[in-house]
């Protein structure tokens, strides 16, 4: 018994290190004062200096921020109501549609976007990647609000309408509150996807504008340098804190 | 109060109701009582607006409701799983139904605490639904369901998820509730003890259709069919012709066992040829080992199959000559006296004239 538990927890040790390795490496490197990611030198601050008086670098993350944060607001809204209508009327063709940017490949989403674009006559930009972005994020939300959806007891909202809520009423005190976990994980799916999308915003970026992954992209294609691991550090950073506050503003979202 | 006019609900090609009607006064205990899959929770939604009906009407004090969505119908719901919203404290599952109707905060307050006060369970407010048992989960259903004073209260089979002592005690609360606050209840379960405990009145179900509303005592004593006879309580089936009647009297040729007769049920329509059942209660039925001459009753002959001593009573199975088991009971008055025959005695089963009901097939 105690040496299936010692397995156990072994080998999920080693699924941690597996995942986490990797990141803990580049955290590491990103203080190391050395040009190189070989051997520790010292401990500094000043590749994160560096980093924040790289303009472009700057203007990058301000994009992705702007671009993550509008299109995971907006595919929330339109994820929500598609995964509602999905568990709710048993539909035969749109769930397919909603779902089928998850499974596409990113190249050929990248590329029919971009003739989408210039069909459109769409100048390039934030806005064309922003709404490329909320293509991609809709079906993430539709999956995970569906799920809870399906979660809920259906007398829960009839009981609701029986003790005389509207239907108005029934969805924002009944629905809303027990789907809000499925929202807010469908959300933070979204923006973590939109924030490191390389392949589908490559395609619809155009000339002008950058986002991170781009710009990250664009430093790595001469060396992997220790501003990168900064900035990838800061990204690590931010996830984290915004699992902590999901965790800190609705507790029950994590429970259940 | 609520009349149900020849309400029809498919499912497809399934016919889950099939004209059904009936009405149910103020004040009254009404029990919806069928097997399973025989409509009640069918029934009970279409009641509560949560479904529309295929056919038919419902009305409320003479007014249709088919077209009044749930939230403006005078009636709640009492769900089978409770349905307490789990992210609201049990206060605020009470206060709902006030909130819906913009009651003032002191108001809401005041009425909860005295509909906790009313379920005996004043200091539970402040906690969420799942830190509560299956029974004080029950009252906080209830309490919600009765803090805006509905015409109506709905229940499906509200106790079946409570183990036997708690349900008993429940049975007993519903009683007095309704007693006291004198709302109309109906009451959906498929168990017939807690609806001949419960009820005023009780409509038998069978396949979406009405078999029999009626009291408890006049069901129980005189069902119209041989599915309610047998469904309420044991009933022994004994299958047979209607042979000749004269005055209150019918004589009946039994399958196997030869004619007997038996009283003219109230309200039926009987010919001489008409195959049918007489439902034979097994408290109704004597068992003796001696032979007995009385001229107002019928006497068969058997054998002792099987007997079950219960405590309070013995139930004697008797073989009669037709290879049919019958059911008697025999109650245990005097201590030690417990066992009167044995398996294998040979013994004569009688009963009264008046004792048998007679169902038409
Ligand atoms: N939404 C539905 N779609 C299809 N068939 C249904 C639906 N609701 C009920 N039925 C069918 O209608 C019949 C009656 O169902 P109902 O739930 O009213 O039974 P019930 O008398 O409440 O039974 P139980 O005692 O098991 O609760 C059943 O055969 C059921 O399968
Ligand atoms: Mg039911």
């Amino acid at each position: 018994m105690s040496q299936k538990n010692r397995a156990l927890k072994l080998s999920a040790l080693a699924v941690y290190a597996f995942l986490y390795l990797p990141l803990l490496i580049v955290v590491i490197y990103s203080f190391n004062d050395s040009k190189l990611n070989a051997e520790w030198v010292g401990f500094t601050f000043k590749w994160y200096d560096k980093l924040f008086h790289n303009r472009e670098m700057l203007t990058a993350a301000g994009n992705s921020l702007i671009i993550a944060t509008s299109s995971a607001m907006i595919a929330t809204v339109l994820g929500t109501l598609a995964g509602m209508a999905m568990y709710k009327y048993r539909l035969k063709v749109l769930p397919g549609l909603v779902l089928a940017p998850i499974a596409m490949p990113d190249i050929l989403m990248g590329v029919s976007l971009l003739l989408f674009f210039i069909m459109l006559n769409m100048s390039l930009g934030l806005i064309s990647i922003t709404l490329a972005h909320i293509t991609f994020c809709i079906g993430f939300v539709a999956l995970s609000v569906q799920a809870r959806m399906s979660s809920i007891d259906r007398s829960l909202t009839e009981a609701a309408r029986d003790l005389g809520a509207t239907p108005w009423q029934c969805f924002r005190k009944i629905t809303l509150p027990l789907l809000a976990p499925g929202i807010i994980a469908g959300a933070l799916m979204a923006f973590t996807l939109s924030i490191d999308d390389f392949v589908i915003t490559f395609f619809v970026a155009g000339v002008g504008s950058s986002t991170l992954p781009l710009q990250i992209y664009s430093m790595v294609k001469i060396a992997v340098t220790p501003e990168v691991n900064a900035i990838s550090t800061l990204l690590m950073l931010l996830t984290l804190i915004l699992i902590t506050l999901v965790a800190r503003l609705s507790p029950g979202a994590l429970r259940s | 109060m609520l009349e149900i006019k020849e309400i029809t609900r498919n499912f497809d090609s399934f016919t889950a109701l099939d004209k059904v009607s009936l009405s149910i006064e103020a004040g009254e205990f009404f029990t919806l009582l069928g097997p399973s899959g025989c409509g009640k929770t069918t029934l009970l939604r279409l009641i509560a607006g949560f479904d529309q009906p295929d056919g038919g009407d419902i009305l409320l004090d003479g007014k249709s409701i088919i077209a009044t969505p749930p939230e403006r119908r005078p009636l709640h719901t009492i769900f089978q799983n409770y349905a307490l919203f789990p992210h609201m404290t049990v206060a605020d599952n009470i206060a709902f139904p006030l909130r819906m109707v913009g009651c003032k905060p002191d108001e809401i307050d005041q009425r909860v605490a005295e509909a906790l006060e009313d379920v005996s369970l004043p200091d539970k407010g402040k906690h969420y639904p799942e830190a509560l048992s299956g029974g004080q989960k029950q009252r906080i259903a209830i309490a919600r369901a009765l803090v805006n004073r509905p015409r109506l209260l709905l229940l499906d089979e509200p106790l079946s998820a409570l183990d036997a002592k708690l349900r008993e005690q429940m049975q007993l609360e519903l009683i007095k509730l309704q007693q006291e606050i004198g709302i109309t209840f109906i009451y959906v379960t498929h168990d017939q003890g807690e609806a001949l405990a419960l009820s005023h009145r009780i409509a038998v179900m069978n396949h979406g259709t009405i078999a029999q509303i009626d009291e408890p005592s006049r069901l129980y004593s005189y069902p119209n069919s041989r599915f309610v006879a047998d469904f309420i309580g044991q009933c022994n089936l004994l299958a047979g012709t209607v042979e000749q009647i004269q005055n209150d009297r019918v004589r009946v040729e039994l399958k196997g066992l030869g004619p007997v007769q038996t009283v003219i049920p109230p309200n039926a329509t009987i010919e001489a040829g008409m195959a049918c059942t007489l439902t034979l209660r097994p408290e109704k039925i004597r068992i003796s080992s001696t032979l007995t001459q009385d001229e107002g009753e019928v006497h068969l002959k058997g054998v002792v199959h099987d007997m079950l001593y219960l405590g309070d009573v013995t139930v004697y199975k008797v073989e009669l000559a037709n290879g049919m088991l019958v059911e008697a009971l025999l109650a245990n008055s005097s201590a030690g006296r417990a066992r009167f025959f044995e398996v294998g005695d040979q013994v004569e089963v009688a009963w009264g004239f008046e004792a048998g009901h007679l169902v038409m097939d």
